[in-house]
């Protein structure tokens, strides 16, 4: 067991001991449960895992629930990225509250959010009220999905890129400056690519998130088959028809699309790592 | 003391109820802002980014439920130490009024005729989730379900309940009943009399969803037999009914919350004694409650777990706990709870007078729940093909 791959070349001990105990608390808390529905999967066979998810209903249900979870993500992509550099390049008064805020949607139990957010955004709620002229309405139709999953999403973004933005010298943009560049170049050619792979992985964080988010959305949607129905609530209806088998093919379609969509994205970090060659 | 745990064999199974901070209603205990089957939220919890980027899985969350579940089969049932007689009562919803006031009686009954102090536990759930709970190992003692499909289920599933539970209690082993009824508000604006009305196209309704909520087949069955009784096309007529419904909330709780609160809808098709409920908690100016030409009679079951009985004794206070449910000072406390009781001889003559007289159908009509289920709720049954088209 000492040779190889476990040989630590750190001057401190306890490699062993320290790998056992991270694949111990892999397997149970990550592995075990997932081992078990794919376990449970390879049962069925993939066959029968097709037949079950094939239908017009289930892919809905996973168009909705991803085409929701890109559009929030994208929103906070952007929005998060606004956030985190105003609390980290500007002081002013409340910032310390704000930047604590953030993390809310974390600490929040997520029905809670989705029960406050469909009050607030319900026909007679304040937000609900204010936009009915407009004819506007957010709560249970796929608006008021996007207005959870953002909510959810948001930290992950926020708290992902705060760290690096804090690490940027502003020497670097002052030498950009002098070299002659504009400021939206100097955006655009020395800031956000020493920001990409932290706002991807932002990003993946707030997707991966925001496809299985149940607790606040099923609130907030009208939970209507084709309209407002998103995978996970699908899921529990096979439960509670005591079909296990159909919940874990719908399980199944998820971890794979969900996967396909992680690794692309860190492809594209990938290569966006070499093309900068830094970080 | 009777303390009331909510506790689930596994965390998956376990129904959790949350009050929202957004309701001036949160600080009482009857609130109803509270909200319940949310079994995947107990499966969350507050998470820490560091934490979660050293994990890096939540995404496959929805996969995870599935397979915690297929996991908690195989490993759930862990044994119960039990000193004391104990009683778990596994319910579901809005039996939570009835049964914490039920309970007490009980048990000042039952030691009141030299038996050793029982403790009785309530868990509370939507009744699918509870049934599921259940079968996954909850060491219940007692169900009573809102279905006798989900006591069946349980049966069919278990060795715990035989097969013939149903005849070993008086009236189908339901000791209440209740029916549908419809809520509007104040003043009826939209006119709403009877069944016809809810198809109208000026007419919004708000009911759970039959898959997961007991309440809401209760209700897709009795718009199901105005259409039969008045030769109607039952299949378009659902289909027209649920075509009104903007919002189909998990449970019964649920869209009683969306229709009170959020003010969406006209007409709220709910259970007798939540709308009953709803009248006394919000208020009778805010909201009438009209009762149709026709309904159906529920009839929400209760009976013994049989194999999760670990002593003569708890046999014996169980066994009891059930039957004083049909004494005249319990059904008179189900009366007094807004459920249609049988036996109305201990009861105070406004809570027997309460209940107008509608033309029940009742579930044998359709044939009994072993056919009812599979045919209207399961999968590519009449419910999905409604929204199939």
């Amino acid at each position: 067991m000492r040779a190889g791959i476990l040989r630590s070349p750190s001057p401190l001990p306890g490699f062993g001991l320290s790998f056992g105990i991270t694949m111990a608390f892999m397997s149970i808390v990550v592995l075990l449960p997932i081992g078990a529905l794919l376990g449970r999967g390879l049962m069925i066979g993939p066959g029968d895992l097709w037949d079950m998810v094939n239908s017009r209903r289930i892919w809905a249900a996973l168009t909705l629930s991803f085409r929701a979870a890109l559009i929030a993500s994208l929103f906070n992509l952007v929005f998060g990225l606004a956030l985190a550099w105003v609390l980290v390049r500007y002081r002013f008064w409340g910032r310390r509250f704000i930047d604590a805020s953030v993390d809310l949607p974390f600490a929040l139990p997520t029905a809670v959010a989705g029960i406050a957010l469909t009050a607030l955004y319900a026909p007679n709620g304040i937000f609900g009220q204010a936009l009915a002229p407009l004819g506007i309405q957010v709560a249970y139709t796929e608006l008021g999905i996007w207005m959870a999953l953002i909510f959810i999403g948001l930290p992950f973004v926020v708290r992902t890129v705060q760290p690096v933005i804090e690490e940027l010298d502003r020497e670097v943009e002052e030498v950009s400056a002098t070299l002659g560049a504009r400021r939206a170049y100097t955006l655009r050619r020395v800031i956000l690519p020493t920001l990409t792979p932290a706002l991807l992985t932002g990003f993946a964080l707030a997707l991966a998130r925001s496809v299985g988010e149940y607790g606040s959305v099923i609130f907030i949607a009208g939970n209507l088959p084709f309209q407002t129905e998103i995978a996970p609530l699908l899921i529990v209806i096979r439960l509670e028809e005591y079909n296990y088998d159909a919940a874990t093919a719908i399980g199944i379609a998820m971890l794979l699309i969900s996967f396909a969509m992680l690794f692309a994205i860190n492809a594209i970090q990938i290569w966006s790592r070499r093309r900068i060659g830094l970080v | 003391m009777l303390p009331i745990f909510q506790l689930g064999a596994s965390a998956l199974a376990n129904s959790t109820f949350i009050r929202s901070p957004g309701e001036d209603r949160s600080g009482t205990d009857k609130s109803t802002a509270r909200l319940t089957n949310l079994h995947p939220s107990g499966a969350q919890g507050p998470m820490t980014s560091p934490l979660l980027r050293a994990l890096a899985g939540p995404h496959w969350r929805g996969g995870l439920l599935a397979g915690l579940t297929a996991f908690g089969l195989t490993f759930g049932g862990t044994a119960q130490a039990q000193d004391a007689v104990e009683i778990l009562n596994v319910s579901y919803d809005p039996t939570r009024e009835f049964y914490r006031e039920y309970n007490e009686l009980f048990t000042e009954w039952w030691t009141a005729q030299g038996n050793a102090p029982v403790t009785v536990r309530q868990s509370h759930g939507g009744a699918g989730a509870q049934a599921r709970a259940v079968i996954d190992g909850l060491e219940a003692t007692v169900v009573t379900l809102a279905l006798s499909a989900d006591i069946d289920t349980i049966a069919e599933r278990t060795e715990l309940i035989p097969a013939d539970w149903q005849a070993r209690l008086p009236h189908n082993s339901s000791p209440y009943t209740s029916t549908i009824v419809f809520l509007v508000r104040d003043g009826n604006p939209k006119g709403i009399e009877d069944w016809d009305d809810v198809i109208r196209d000026d007419v919004q309704v708000i009911t759970p969803n039959p898959k997961t909520s007991g309440g809401a087949r209760w209700n897709f069955l009795a718009a199901w037999a105005y259409a039969e009784k008045n030769d109607l096309d039952p299949r378009d007529f659902v289909g027209a009914m649920y075509r009104n419904v903007p919002v189909l909330d998990t449970g019964a709780r649920g869209s009683t919350t969306t229709f009170t609160q959020r003010g969406v809808g006209d007409v709220l098709l709910a259970w007798e004694n939540e709308a009953f409920l709803a009248l006394a908690e919000l208020g009778d100016d805010s909201f009438d409650i009209v009762v149709p030409s026709v309904s159906i009679l529920a009839e929400p079951p209760v009976t013994l777990v049989n194999e999760n009985i670990t002593s003569d004794a708890q046999r014996a206070a169980a066994s009891a706990y059930l039957e004083h449910l049909y004494s005249p000072e319990a059904q008179a406390l189900a009366l007094k709870n807004f459920y249609r009781a049988w036996d109305t001889s201990a009861a105070a003559p406004e809570d027997v007078a309460r209940f107008p007289e509608v033309s029940l159908v009742s579930i044998a009509d359709f044939g009994g729940w072993p056919t009812v289920q599979p045919e209207y709720f399961g999968e590519g049954g009449i419910f999905d093909q409604i929204y199939e088209e």
